[in-house]
């Protein structure tokens, strides 16, 4: 379905640097079973938030105030693992809008464009930077600028661009999703399935 | 003449169109949905007011929440009950070819697909479940999707998918007593890492993979996105022939001699560039096991754990994390360590040739006390062959417990599930933390290192025990 149009964020982020956090960890099994999109932000990280019994894990990053906003600040190899897209709905629901990582698992970051949470591929140099200024002042704000392609920390200037193709650049821009794109050229699609 | 590797044979007949500066608009052949994965998609379609495309491209089952006893009965959790029957309302309202729950042909998305020969080679295969590199092993294109994608198959039979980058990775030579295909999938993990294919869709070659059974082939290919890699396929042959022929779906007749012609046409031409090759000895390959929580941290089961030298930083933290989930410490053996349980199905190693194997080695043992054994068929076929062959009142026998088909213990989205803190050897393909229930510590292995560790109750290389 259509989504919110992505061009230029501003906002605290939450640091995550731990590596190699599949989606078994930003949503385990067995909260994916309901047959609709909603809610799925409350089980966000569910074993890291929460211990067996349901208490809040203070030392989890989300459980601690001193962090908050629509960016995630992720570890390599983020989202790696199951192809589950309920991972981006909770991290959407939760109330993220851009993964920034050095490096994203290829099918996770497919689902994020699909549903318009933006991920944002930096270097390994740049996400140090980012975890030590965030580290150093939480409150820090990051610029995500999607027409210019550019990460940047407003309060040094220190910026990364980032590569994102153009057409999905211009869907997130637009709140398009491929669907429309597919559906408008349903005829072609006819003649190479007759063809087969 | 231009030389093209096998992915892009099969890629490029696929392609709509190119959208300029952006992916390709790909055609899909065979689509596989299941009841987690699908219910918002179809959502979604009746918000659009659009329906099912191709209705025959798409193939349906029940298998990630099933519960594996008393299948004939109602599923008693409310959550799951509704997602089946979700599944079964959709089918039914769109016309699509359903395998539910007790027929003949239910089980594992990635396990009945070939057993239909509904999967074959040259075709585009997606489904929303990562393990969908597994039909691969045919010399197709397959891999998974995420529920928007789903969605614009259901709708448009296309999806928007950029070209991956080609990988090939060989194994030579033979392999040794007690090494299976489970083991040089994880061996080659191991030394690549979880995220070292990333970017890539991977062709499996070399002598070691071609003397593989298509059981054996089907093992690595569902674990190409273990090492982060779209998907992997080997080339078809003799073998993938032999398999198909006779199958429920496979060509018949003319059909059949025309279909075998042109897929003997698909193979890597000599000379084809790929942006990356690795090059394996199978005689390096001993038995391995996973000790942290992510595929890529595997050794073979005499070793040690790796020592954190040469690491800092969040590197060195992961690393300590994941030992700490595990219970384990660096430099340390596993060889001896107790284990609780061990599960053997999932669409990693649920295939009838693995519960030979295992039924093969336990004959005449008894499982030690410590352990709870669990064998899931990964459909009723496997189940029914299982029975048929007198494996399974071999297994029982020994002490292991047979359940009904279905993901079972591999995600923990079921009732089947390891306790908190307790270690599992598991043939599944995931060591994640929690993946086999909150707090589960799992050791990923073959069947055969499974079947040494039922016996002995502790982690043990097979080659040892039998």
């Amino acid at each position: 379905m259509a989504y919110d149009k992505f061009t230029i964020l501003k906002s605290k982020a939450v640091p995550l640097p731990t590596e190699n956090v599949d989606t078994d960890q930003i949503i385990p099994a067995r909260f994916l079973k309901a047959t609709e999109r909603e809610g799925f932000g409350d089980n966000l990280f569910r074993d890291w938030r929460y211990d067996v019994e349901g208490n809040l894990k203070k030392d989890f990053v989300l459980n601690d105030p001193t962090y908050s906003g629509k960016i995630l600040v992720a570890g390599k190899n983020f989202g790696s693992g199951s192809s589950r897209e309920h991972a981006v709905w909770a991290l959407y629901d939760y109330g993220f809008r851009c993964v920034v990582s050095s490096f994203f698992a290829d099918i996770f970051k497919n689902n994020c464009l699909n549903i318009g949470v933006l991920p944002v591929t930096i270097s390994a140099e740049f996400a140090d930077t980012l975890f030590a200024a965030i580290a150093a002042d939480p409150t820090t704000t990051v610029e995500i600028n999607l027409p210019q392609q550019t990460i940047t920390l407003l309060a040094t200037g220190a910026s990364e661009s980032f590569d994102i193709n153009e057409y999905k650049k211009d869907n997130m821009q637009h709140g398009f999703d491929d669907i429309d794109y597919l559906i408008n050229m349903s005829a072609e699609i006819e003649g190479f399935a007759a063809s087969r | 003449m231009e030389k093209n590797t096998l992915f892009d044979k099969i890629w490029d007949t696929h392609v709509v169109k190119s959208v300029p500066a952006g992916p390709d608009v790909f055609f899909i052949d065979k689509h596989f949905i299941h009841e987690v994965t699908s219910p918002v998609a179809f959502l979604n379609l009746e918000k659009r007011g659009i329906g099912v495309k191709y209705p025959h491209r798409t193939i349906a089952t029940p298998d990630h929440n099933v519960p594996t006893v008393d299948q004939d009965q109602t599923i008693k959790d409310k959550l799951s009950r509704m997602q089946v029957e979700k599944l079964r309302e959709n089918c039914a309202k769109y016309d699509i070819e359903l395998h539910d729950l007790g027929s003949a042909h239910h089980g594992i998305v990635h396990v009945i697909g070939p057993e239909l020969g509904v999967t074959q080679p040259g075709m585009t295969i997606v489904c929303g479940d990562s393990h969908t590199s597994t039909h691969g092993a045919f010399g197709a294109i397959a891999f998974g999707i995420g529920t928007s994608e789903v969605e614009m198959v259901l709708a448009t039979q296309c999806i928007m998918q950029s070209k991956a980058k080609k990988m090939r990775i060989s194994v030579e030579g033979t392999l040794g007593k007690g090494v299976t295909s489970k083991d040089i999938i994880l061996y080659i993990i191991s030394k690549i890492s979880a995220a070292g294919a990333t970017g890539y869709f991977v062709e499996y070659a070399g002598s070691a993979i071609q003397s593989l059974s298509m059981e054996a082939r089907m093992t690595i290919c569902n674990m190409s996105i273990e090492m982060g890699a779209r998907g992997g396929l080997i080339a078809p042959d003799e073998t993938t022939f032999a398999y198909l022929q006779g199958k429920q779906y496979a060509p018949k007749g003319a059909d059949w001699e025309k279909a075998v012609a042109y897929w003997k046409t698909l193979k890597t031409d000599d000379g084809a560039i790929f942006d990356k090759e690795l090059v394996f000895e199978a005689a390096d390959i001993e038995p391995m096991i996973t000790y942290g929580t992510n595929p890529g941290m595997g050794i073979k089961v005499s070793g040690n754990i790796p020592t954190t030298q040469g690491m800092e930083g969040s590197n060195k933290n992961s690393y300590l994390k994941s030992l700490d989930y595990m219970g384990f410490a660096p430099g340390e053996a596993v060889k001896g360590k107790l284990v609780d349980y061990v599960f053997v199905g999932s669409c990693t190693n649920g295939r009838i040739e693995d519960i030979r194997a295992v039924a093969q080695f336990v004959k005449g043992h008894q499982k030690a006390e410590n352990i709870t054994a669990w064998i899931v068929p990964g459909s009723r076929e496997v189940e029914k062959m299982a029975h048929e062959e007198g494996l399974v009142k071999i297994l029982e026998d020994a002490g292991f417990e047979l359940r009904q088909p279905g993901c079972s213990a591999c995600l923990a989205m079921n009732d089947d599930k390891i306790p908190a803190g307790k270690y599992a050897v598991s043939t599944s393909n995931r060591n994640f933390e929690g993946r086999q229930g909150p707090g589960a510590r799992t050791m990923l292995a073959s069947p055969l290192t499974v079947a040494a560790v039922a016996i002995t109750g502790r982690i043990t290389d097979p080659r040892e025990v039998f």
